[in-house]
C-alpha cells in the first residue's frame, strides 16, 4: 500500500472517530446544566478562532494579506444584512481583487 | 432538507472550486485519482485533507501528516457535542449523520445551541459532500490545467463568511467574551503550535462561563 492510502486510510477513520464523539459517544445523554452552559459557548468561540486563522494565519506565522480585504469587505456586507452568499461573493472579489492589483 | 439545500446553494460552487483545487494539489503531491476522491468522500474536511497532502508531497512522514490532520479536525469533537441531541435513530445512523459535521454545515445550521436546525444541517452537509466529492474528481481530471486557485479568494471568502456566521452567535455578552477569548487564545499559539492547535485551545474561552449559573 502506498503512503498515500496509508494516509487516506489512517486520516479517514480518525475522523470519522472524531465526528463520532458527540452524535454517537455522547447521544442523547442529559448534560448538567452547567456544562451545556458552556457547550452553547464552543460556538462562538469556535468560530472567532477560525476566523482569525482563516483571515491570518499561513502555517505557523501570522501574516496581513489580500485576505484581510475578503473579510473586511465580506463583514461589512454582513453588518448590513447582506444575504450569506452575498457575503461571500463580495469576500471573494475583494480578496482576489486586492490580491490581482498587489 | 430541501431547506438545508436552499441554505447552502449560494456556497456549493465555492466548495466545488475548492474540492477541485484539493484535487489538482492531491495529484501533484503524488496522490492517485482514485486515492484522492477517497480521501475527499471519507474524511470529508477540506483543511486537514490540504495538509495531509502537503506534508507528504514536501517529503514528510506519514505519521506526520497523518498527525497534522487530525490534530485539524480535532475540532469536530466538541463540535459534534454541541449538536449530539439533534440526531436520531441508534448508533449506525447517529454515526453516518455525523460524518456530514464540517464547520459549513454545523455554522450554517445555527452552531449548536438551542436554534440549531438539523434540516439545514442536514441538507448543507448533503450538498457540500457532493460538491466537494464532484470538485475533487473533477480537479483530478483538470491536472495542472488550473494550477492557481487562490486567485479566486476563496480563502479570503470563507473567512468572511465565519465572520458572518459568528455575528449571528453574539447574542449575549457572554458570547461575546467567549468569542474574543477564542480569537485571542488562537491568535497567541498561532506561531508556536501547529495548524489545527489553536482552534481546539481556543475551546478554553468557554470557561469565561464558568462559575455563572
Amino acid at each position: 500500500m502506498s503512503s498515500a492510502w496509508v494516509a487516506v486510510v489512517a486520516v479517514g477513520a480518525g475522523t470519522a472517530l472524531l465526528k463520532a464523539v458527540g452524535p454517537v459517544g455522547l447521544a442523547t445523554r442529559e448534560l448538567p446544566p452547567r456544562v451545556s452552559g458552556l457547550l452553547a459557548l464552543v460556538g462562538p468561540a469556535i468560530l472567532a478562532a477560525l476566523v482569525v486563522t482563516m483571515t491570518f494565519s499561513h502555517d505557523r506565522s501570522l501574516d496581513l494579506d489580500a485576505r484581510i480585504a475578503g473579510v473586511a469587505a465580506g463583514g461589512a456586507a454582513a453588518v448590513l444584512r447582506a444575504p450569506l452568499g452575498v457575503v461571500v461573493l463580495v469576500g471573494a472579489l475583494a480578496t482576489a481583487g486586492v490580491r490581482l492589483i498587489g | 432538507m430541501g431547506r438545508g439545500l436552499r441554505v447552502a446553494a449560494p456556497f456549493l460552487p465555492a466548495a466545488f472550486v475548492l474540492g477541485a483545487s484539493f484535487g489538482v494539489l492531491a495529484l501533484a503531491s503524488g496522490f492517485s485519482t482514485s486515492a484522492s476522491i477517497v480521501m475527499s468522500a471519507t474524511t470529508f474536511a477540506g483543511s486537514a485533507q490540504v495538509a495531509t497532502v502537503s506534508v507528504l508531497g514536501a517529503g514528510g512522514g506519514i505519521a506526520a501528516a497523518v498527525v497534522a490532520a487530525l490534530l485539524l479536525n480535532a475540532r469536530y469533537a466538541p463540535i459534534g457535542m454541541t449538536i449530539a441531541r439533534t440526531f436520531r435513530g441508534g448508533g449506525p445512523r447517529r454515526f453516518v449523520e455525523g460524518q456530514l459535521v464540517v464547520d459549513e454545515s454545523w455554522a450554517l445550521a445555527g452552531g449548536g445551541g438551542e436554534r440549531f436546525d438539523r434540516g439545514i444541517f442536514l441538507g448543507v452537509g448533503i450538498g457540500l459532500w457532493f460538491a466537494w466529492v464532484g470538485g475533487t474528481a473533477v480537479g483530478t481530471a483538470l491536472g495542472g490545467v488550473v494550477d492557481d486557485t487562490s486567485a479566486f479568494g476563496l480563502d479570503g471568502a470563507f473567512a468572511a463568511l465565519f465572520l458572518a456566521l459568528l455575528l449571528t452567535q453574539l447574542r449575549s455578552r457572554l458570547a461575546v467574551t467567549a468569542a474574543l477569548s477564542g480569537a485571542a487564545i488562537a491568535a497567541v499559539l498561532v506561531p508556536f503550535t501547529p495548524p489545527g492547535v489553536p482552534i481546539i485551545a481556543a475551546v478554553a474561552g468557554v470557561l469565561v462561563g464558568v462559575r455563572r449559573p
